[in-house]
């Protein structure tokens, strides 16, 4: 019925093309922060005073080899250590040392209010987002990977913005500081410092590259054992019934030795890599000590410089290890918000019109002008179809499947916009009306009616959340339900279960019949609404709604022919085309597609 | 009390590591013998740092002049030193990886081995969401620990290596490191006590907001037509506002505890220069040792802290590993016999006595008893939600009755050896289930059959014009759930999944309710061609379909109210009268409303 193609282009689009230049995908990545951080002004709340709370925490870390320093140089020097000088030192520091906590404390605070504050609101941007795409977006994801937009992608980000984003910062501050005070002591030695250490600031982005190349094998990988694993739960009853529990185990099986030798790789470049920065400095210690030496000897530093320079030396990895995990955790954050945007920047195509026009209540007037409509990349399905349905009447849309019944429901309900030509309700191009008037006026019975996993009462109130619980009881009590009611076990109050799956398909209708009865619209639009009732209570529905609808327009779409026998017109589609319409007494009455989808329904139903 | 929990999550978090090294002891081994290289070696670093400044930097610049070999010395023993420490780094990460890795997949084969061992039964009672997470990340956080483990052995080989090295250094200064290492352990508890409670709930709120998201997309058409986006968003943003305080207060912990985890051996640094220059100035130790002791302790400020992140992730562990646990033990699995369904041609079926209830309270079918001889086939019909499905799940032993039995030849489903059913009965479900697999693999389930039985099973299910269409033919994937094909499209694809292993016995529950009436007629003729060939039960509510059976079996709130031919139970069955002549009755009375209208005009 819809096809895969927009999931497939999406997915092609974000793939990272293999012959990409690098600077191509670094100036998108850089354009995707920007964009991302743009989305949540909660990040920038605040941002200077936690900056500077971060410098100060920065510049704590040169306290200890300083005090080396000093402690060697001035206090060690000539035979006897000055004990008074080194207290002094030693007290100066260790103030300095809780005031620099002091400011990592409240700067971890104020990042982690901002961060969260704008992660809410992503989240909350997203899901609103996903709602408010249209029904031909939605059906072409996976339903797991739209919650994870709003789930995981955004945690992802999360790591970054509360530690890696600020790391930059503290890293490269760290850097900054270190290399000024290294130099002050000796530019020679900090000289052979940067050289020993310049070759990895080339080398790590390449194997960062790798890491998340092989990172990216093990989300896929990961996405394989989800569905495998869903696939078992959610089937669990066809795999008992076809006995095909093997079949299911070794496709598990795969997938989930797939992800363990994913993930194996993935720990191998890992474990590989994190070491190098280690042995580079050991080179660099190595080096320092030899090069001091002779400085030393040509009184170019002191003894307490160069040991300093050593405690230095530690200073100045650690932010090199550091950028190894904030280039990855960046890199994750990218790859998130790009997923993130990736909803947010699909456009609404089926959107709520600005400044939209608000329907009067009462009956409704609907026309197709020429209308026509074909899923992206697919053949049309609807071709000029024009039909006027006045106030009050009812009409019972017949045909085979495929025929374009649905497509016409979707239409009516604005679930997506015509191709071509328009429908225009009392008058109004449907595309100007208001969303929260259109929602108000005109309600769908889709034929799978989903449940929340909630009470019965709860579900149906989700029609009217006003609604109260006599008003409810009412509700079905006209509908003719009352009885189904009484013979539930807990009334109102049964749970439904998940998806209401607690209740047979059957009753799932009734519930979503009385949840859309309850709106209380002025359109009602049936789609196969109660294709698995049984037909008593089908008739019974049929003359209870026939009551109710007196008054307003309704649309069935109904393979069960009494709807179309008891409606004042019927639309006959063929094609993707009105073939016929008129009262069902006189389709009947010509040859053509309706008498004949008469006669099977009705050599069907008679005994 | 919250210490007694915390005690008990601790015991069991290690009984939990305990099992992961008897399940890989040599990789277990191997990791912790690299981690306690890389532990020693980082000691090792710093003596080697000491005997470098003590040998060759003071005496240099003491004396105006060094040696070539005391300086090679010097570079190759920092170098080597690293070497081996890098080397160590990378077998246990490396290993401990390997470890994780292998036991999550170990427990997410256990656990899906059960999902398809458990009875239906115990599917219904389970939510899916709750399932899925059994799988994913309850078996990947219960082994969350052994990622840290290897490292933080390799901590205590460090720490107890650093304790001997100061200790041989100088003894007084070893009371520095004796203060303030305990301390930074008594911290880091102090932090994962705080931390973990904190956590739990932030995970917790996490799969709320996962599971809201998921149910609100699931019904994004209902949200949609009913114009409730708002008010999905107001219930979102109210989950995602609640893990955002969660994600604070656990900010706020790690906020204060991580600059003081930071600033501890800083502190220490700064001791032991005080006490080091007073142990100067006494004569009992070298500038040398000092600046070793002085140090290893920058060195140690940070492995230190992995004993705290096996901690911290221990309770965490403790709930998925109890989580995949309760599945691992689920009892009630369902039994199976010797017996084998082994007769030719079309079942009989005996049902009797059979009482069946998802809520004992509440029971769907009581005392259920109907006969079906072989190659009859038989219309069950009664009005929504009579127990219908229920009782076809009975029929194909998806689900055992609480009382009563279901036979088969004679055979009691319950004595069936395993796979014998599932050969002898297809059961076509109301709702249809498709794999993410070609059209042939969900028509075949990966057996061997031939493509023309393929076809040929889907003509009978009228799919062969509509699949010889797609573009790939039999090979065309169908996406999730069969995402791409209609309702009625899937509806006949799953029939010819039932049809084409001709079994004995054929269930049809409401199987053809997507397909338009003039191809479920075809279906219908097809099958009565055929179904000399197997035992039918239908269940129906039009009536070509129970005009095509031989015999109807009427059920109203779970009992069988009567059992006859169609025309018997027209007669003497008020319920079964009306539910099936409901389409006419509506038909003659609205005839008769028309006319007397006309008479009226």
């Amino acid at each position: 019925m819809t096809t895969v193609t927009p999931e497939r282009e999406r997915e092609e689009r974000e793939a990272p093309e293999p012959g990409a230049g690098i600077r191509a995908a670094e100036r998108s990545a850089l354009e995707t922060l920007r964009h991302g951080l743009r989305l949540s002004p909660e990040f920038r709340r605040g941002l200077g005073g936690t900056v500077v709370l971060a410098v100060l925490a920065t510049l704590g870390k040169v306290i200890v080899p300083i005090a080396v320093q000093q402690v060697i140089d001035r206090g060690l020097r000539g035979g006897a250590p000055d004990v008074s000088f080194i207290r002094n030192a030693v007290v100066l520091c260790a103030l300095a040392v809780l005031l620099t906590a002091l400011a990592g404390y409240l700067m971890n605070v104020r990042l982690y209010r901002a961060t969260e504050s704008g992660l809410a609101t992503l989240r909350t941007k997203g899901f609103r987002h996903v709602h408010d795409l249209s029904v031909l977006t939605q059906n072409s994801e996976r339903r797991g990977s739209m919650v994870s937009r709003v789930t995981g992608d955004v945690d992802q980000i999360s790591t970054f913005m509360q530690w890696g984003g600020l790391m930059i910062v503290v890293a490269g501050g760290q850097l900054v500081i270190a290399t000024v005070v290294m130099a002050v002591y000796s530019w020679q030695l900090t000289l052979l410092v940067w050289a020993c250490f310049l070759p990895l600031v080339f080398l790590l982005p390449r194997f960062q590259r790798l890491v998340a190349r092989r990172y990216t094998a093990v989300r896929e990988r990961t996405g394989d054992v989800l569905a495998a694993v869903s696939e078992s739960v959610v089937g669990s009853a066809v795999i008992r019934a076809y006995g095909s529990e093997d079949r299911t185990a070794a496709r598990i099986d795969t997938a989930v030795d797939g992800q363990r030798d994913a993930q194996t790789r993935a720990q191998k470049v890992v474990g590989l890599t994190f070491p190098i920065t280690e042995l580079v400095a050991s080179v660099a210690l190595a080096g320092v000590v030899l090069l001091g030496v002779e400085l030393g000897l040509h009184g170019a530093i002191s003894a307490g410089r160069l040991v300093a320079f050593l405690f230095l030396i530690t200073l100045f990895i650690s932010p090199l290890q550091t950028a190894t995990e904030v280039l990855n955790e960046a890199q994750n954050a990218i790859a998130g918000w790009r997923r993130i945007l990736g909803v947010l920047d699909s456009p609404a195509d089926v959107a709520d019109p600005e400044d939209g026009v608000t329907l009067p209540r009462g009956p409704i007037s609907v026309s197709f002008e020429g209308v026509g409509f074909s899923y992206p990349g697919g053949a049309p399905v609807l071709h000029d179809v024009s039909v006027d349905i006045p106030p009050r009447t009812r009409v019972a849309v017949v045909g085979e499947t495929g025929s374009g019944k649905t497509t016409f429901a979707k239409l009516l309900t604005r679930l997506m916009d015509p191709v071509s030509g328009r429908v225009v309700v009392d008058g109004i191009d449907l595309r100007d009306v208001r969303f929260s008037s259109l929602r108000e006026r005109i309600v769908m019975v889709p034929q799978d009616g989903f449940l929340f996993d909630a009470t019965l009462e709860e579900n149906i109130r989700f029609g009217r959340p006003s609604a109260t619980t006599e008003e409810i009881r009412l509700a079905l009590t006209e509908l003719g339900l009352a009885d189904w009611l009484d013979g539930l076990p807990a009334g109102l109050d049964t749970p439904v279960g998940q998806r209401g799956e607690s209740l047979s398909a059957g009753e799932r209708q009734l519930v979503a019949l009385a949840r859309a009865y309850l709106a209380d619209p002025d359109l009602l639009l049936l789609d196969e609404a109660t294709s698995a009732v049984d037909p008593a209570t089908e008739v019974r529905l049929a003359r209870a709604l026939d009551g109710i609808t007196r008054g307003r327009t309704a649309v069935s779409i109904a393979h069960r022919l009494s709807t179309a026998e008891a409606a004042d017109e019927v639309l006959v589609f063929q094609h993707g085309r009105i073939v016929q319409r008129g009262p069902h007494a006189e389709l009947v009455e010509e040859p053509g597609v309706y008498a004949d989808l008469y006669a099977s329904w009705a050599s069907a139903t008679r005994s | 009390m919250p210490s007694q929990v915390s005690t008990a999550v601790m015991r069991q978090g290690l009984k939990v590591i305990g099992v992961a090294i008897r399940a890989e002891p040599r990789v277990f081994t191997a990791a912790v013998l690299s981690s306690a290289l890389y532990g020693v070696m980082t000691v090792a670093s710093s003596w080697a740092l000491g005997r470098a400044t003590e040998q060759v930097v003071l005496p240099a610049f003491r004396e105006g002049r060094t040696s070539a070999g005391a300086m090679a010395a010097a570079a190759l023993l920092i170098v080597g030193v690293a070497v081996l420490k890098a080397l160590g780094v990378m077998g246990r990460r490396i290993l401990a990886g390997v470890m994780q890795y292998r036991m999550q997949a170990a427990s997410r084969r256990a656990v899906t081995r059960q999902y398809l061992r458990l009875p239906l039964a115990w599917h219904h009672r389970h939510p899916t969401g709750q399932l899925l997470s059994n799988a994913s990340s309850d078996a990947e956080a219960a082994w969350g620990p052994l990622a840290p483990l290897p490292m933080a052995v390799g901590v205590v080989v460090m720490l107890v290596t650093a304790a001997v090295a100061i200790l041989v250094t100088d003894p007084v200064l070893a009371i520095v490191g004796f203060l303030i290492f305990p301390a930074i352990a008594l911290l880091n508890l102090v932090y994962q006590r705080k931390l973990s409670p904190l956590a739990t709930r932030a995970q917790q709120l996490r799969a709320e907001v996962s599971e809201i998201a998921h149910e609100s997309f699931d019904g994004a058409l209902v949200v949609k037509t009913l114009g409730r986006e708002d008010a999905e968003t107001v219930r979102f943003r109210a989950k995602a506002d609640e893990l955002r305080d969660a994600n604070i207060a656990v900010g706020k912990v790690r906020g204060l505890f991580d600059p003081l985890l930071e600033a501890l051996p800083t502190l220490g640094v700064l001791a032991v220069l005080l006490v080091g220059s007073v142990r100067l100035q006494s004569g009992g130790m070298a500038a040398g040792e000092l600046i070793e002791v002085a140090y290893l302790f920058t060195l140690l400020a940070f492995p230190i802290r992995a004993l705290g992140w096996v901690l911290a992730e221990l309770p965490r562990s403790v709930v998925g590993w109890n989580r995949v646990q309760d599945v691992l033990d689920a009892s009630g699995s369902m039994e199976y016999g010797a017996a084998r369904l082994d007769g030719r041609g079309p079942a009989e079926i005996e049902v009797s006595g059979v009482g069946y209830g998802y809520d004992p309270e509440a029971p769907v079918l009581r005392e259920v008893g109907f006969g079906v001889a072989p190659g009859r086939t038989v219309a069950l019909v009664g009005p929504t939600g009579a127990g219908k499905s229920t009782l076809t799940q009975l029929l194909a032993r998806l689900i055992d009755p609480d009382l009563g039995t279901v036979r088969i030849d004679g055979t009691d489903l319950r004595e069936a050896a395993r796979g014998e059913v599932s050969e002898s009965v297809a059961l076509v479900p109301q709702q249809t289930f498709l794999f993410d697999d070609s059209v042939r693999g969900n028509i075949t389930l990966g057996r061997d059959v031939p493509d023309e039985r393929v076809w040929a099973a889907l003509r009978l299910a009228q799919a062969d014009g509509f699949v010889a269409a797609l573009p790939g033919g039999l090979d065309t994937h169908v996406g999730e759930r069969g995402a791409t094909l209609s309702g009625g499209q899937r509806q006949r694809i799953a029939l010819a999944r039932a049809l084409v292993r001709e079994p004995r016995l054929l269930i049809l529950d409401d199987a053809t309710s997507s397909v338009d009436p003039q191809v479920e007629k075809r279906i219908l003729h097809g099958l009565r061609e055929g179904s000399a060939r197997s035992t039918v039960i239908v269940v129906a509510y039009r009536m070509a379909t129970i005009a095509l059976a031989d015999e109807v079996v009427y059920l109203e709130h779970g009992a069988v109210t009567d059992q006859g031919a169609h025309e018997e139970l027209l007669g003497r069955c008020e319920g079964y009268r009306v539910l099936v002549t409901a389409y006419e009755k509506e038909e003659a009375e609205r005839a008769a409303i028309d006319s007397d209208e006309e008479v009226v005009a």
